[in-house]
């Protein structure tokens, strides 16, 4: 449905995507996840034909966007990241523009009347948009998206200033939609992501650093998993008494996390299972296991390091994504070795 | 086309520009016309001819919002991301502004009726005072409209067009006061030509004295082509300036 090959964008000297190559199957429904400024609404631009691209090509459906970007629009329904709206209008009659404007064939007042229920604006229709709170905004900008019913949706951030009940609502809808519709999301935010998407594209730094199903792409990221045991004890002697476990190859102490209490990080041998054999450590010790949880590394916080990387090589190792292993001492020369390389590249090729 | 153009014109009611633009003109016109007519002419082209100066200060007004609001506020996103040419947005766009301004000038119909009612009149005369301050119109429009494009702002737009317009207004005066040196060696000859094709091209932005021939009553047709070359370039400029957003 969607087609992407080496797609770069370059605002004056400042390259805001790079080399972006992708392809989406219909009824697809795809998150583009990155941090701000990563490219995705750049991305998301030049697909609706908003902007033009630098290098590269587009297609929609099999109609490119640079040569018959009519075709292509047609089958698209956009909501940018800030709904489109002429404040000056009543809903229903903002939408009536959006279907004139996109020359729909569906008869005209049933077709707005079900978009307006589907997105439950069905009770504001009358009233000016300019008067309508954030959510209710969004949603009128996500009826205009679904205006003619186009194949594919594209939705930059389209919870983003919506209470919980209508983040809740809005995924209810983009879930229901995916079922006939190829979509693209974007959003920094990674539970909306997930909760939505069977696929993901990681962009940072306008490239696409990841591109998997979401199934994969949690069990590539979250290979890092250690054990956090909370005691009521004394430290020192149940550090000793814990590095002894079976299978447990490392443990470090924490501190002190409540009175008395005591948090260590366990790291087991590769597939072990420590649980059992902790517990029944800290009970032979006469003392109080008070909580063992895992502290796999959720998905969130492989995110959050990942925008902290100083470049995509660096957020690639983040991820688990280079194929290369490397000692974690290492680690730090490792970002001194990389930043040189990353700036020689960008100058060869401006 | 008709989607945009029937929004836009819309807009000029929500709010009270349109309304303010529309007094402006029915004020003007009527008392122009009351003027010639307590003077003893009762011919409303002269009234019709009579407010061009003032149009070229009004004009802005209609045109300062056409693409910089859009811009600003990204409601843009919705035009250009639709199965649209971009030709039919700007088109959509002239003609809301076009129409709005010849509404300006629906007054002088009955103005003309009550005059033909009472005084033998040469309707021709009238009529084409309509066509030539209408294509006046449209010239100042395409103007505006290409300005406010390049911006993001309507109070941007409005100053720029309102400079634009002004020299409009000046370039007569302006184009008469450069003279030429005398010429005596090869190379004043030289500057002695190019002043005068500067003056010549300053004299050529005169609008207002190309306007003033249509009420010469002889129909010319170089006075129609001027001004409906520059609307159709500043259209096409338009769309250009547009489509180059695109691209930076």
């Amino acid at each position: 449905m969607i087609e992407v090959t080496g797609l770069s964008k370059r605002y004056g000297t400042y390259l805001a995507v790079e080399n972006v190559s992708f392809s989406i199957s219909k009824g697809e429904v795809v998150g583009f996840l990155g941090p701000n400024g990563a490219g995705k609404s750049t991305i998301m631009n030049i697909l609706t034909g908003y902007l033009s691209l630098t290098q590269g090509k587009v297609t929609i459906d099999g109609f490119d966007v640079a040569e018959n970007p009519e075709e292509a629009k047609r089958r698209i329904g956009y909501l940018p990241e800030l709904p489109p709206l002429y404040t000056d209008m009543k809903v229903r009659e903002y939408l009536n523009f959006v279907y004139d404007l996109k020359k729909v064939k569906f008869p005209k007042k049933p077709h707005i009347d079900e978009i307006m229920r589907l997105v439950r604006i069905d009770h504001v229709q009358n009233r000016l948009i300019k008067n309508l709170s954030k959510g209710y905004r969004q949603r009128v900008g996500f009826a205009q998206a679904l205006i003619g019913n186009p194949d594919v949706l594209i939705l930059d951030e389209p919870t983003v200033g919506l209470d919980p009940q209508q983040i809740i609502e809005i995924r209810n809808l983009i879930t229901r939609l995916g079922k006939n519709h190829t979509i693209i999301l974007s959003s920094h935010i990674l539970s909306e992501i997930q909760a939505v998407c069977d696929r993901i594209i990681i962009i940072n730094y306008g490239e696409i650093i990841a591109d998997d199903l979401q199934d994969n792409l949690s069990e590539k990221l979250s290979t890092d998993h250690s054990l956090v045991a909370r005691v009521i004890c004394d430290e020192r002697d149940m550090l000793a008494a814990l590095k002894s476990v079976k299978g447990v190859k490392d443990v470090t102490a924490l501190g002190k996390k409540e009175t008395g209490a005591y948090d260590f990080e366990i790291i087991p041998e590769d597939g072990a299972d420590v649980r059992a054999g902790i517990s029944s450590r800290v009970a032979e010790r006469k003392k109080q296991l008070l909580s063992l949880t895992s502290s796999r590394l959720t998905l969130e916080q492989i995110f959050l390091k990942l925008t902290q990387a100083p470049n995509n090589d660096e957020a690639r190792r983040m991820l688990g994504l280079d194929k290369i292993e490397e000692d974690v001492s290492n680690e730090e020369e490792g970002i001194i070795i990389e930043m040189p390389e990353e700036i020689t590249v960008e100058e060869g090729e401006q | 086309m008709l989607a945009v153009f029937k929004r836009e014109f819309k807009s000029y009611f929500t709010n009270p520009l349109g309304f303010v633009i529309l007094a402006i003109f029915y004020f003007l016109l009527g008392y122009l016309f009351s003027g010639y007519y307590s003077m003893g002419a009762p011919y409303v082209e002269y009234a019709v001819l009579g407010i061009a100066q003032i149009l070229l200060i009004v004009v802005p007004a209609i045109t300062m919002r056409l693409f910089s609001d859009e811009r600003r506020t990204k409601t843009d996103q919705v035009l250009f991301t639709a199965p649209v040419k971009l030709i039919n947005i700007v088109l959509g766009k002239f003609f809301a502004a076009f129409v709005l301004y010849a509404l300006g000038f629906a007054p002088t119909i009955i103005y003309q009726i009550i005059v033909s009612a009472y005084v033998s009149v040469n309707l021709f005369y009238y009529i084409y005072a309509l066509v030539g301050i209408l294509l006046f119109g449209a010239a100042l429009i395409a103007i505006g409209m290409f300005v406010s494009s390049l911006t993001e702002s309507p109070i941007t737009s409005i100053i720029f067009t309102l400079v634009v317009n002004v020299f409009i207004m000046i370039s007569g005066g302006l184009a008469n006061g450069i003279t030429a040196p005398s010429a005596t060696t090869w190379y004043t000859k030289v500057w002695a030509w190019i002043v005068e094709r500067f003056a010549d091209f300053v004299g050529g932005m005169n609008f207002l004295a190309v306007l003033d021939s249509f009420g010469n009553q002889a129909f010319s047709v170089k006075d129609v082509v001027y001004f409906i070359s520059i609307t159709v370039a500043f259209i096409f400029l338009t769309e250009r300036s547009l489509e180059k957003r695109r691209w930076s």
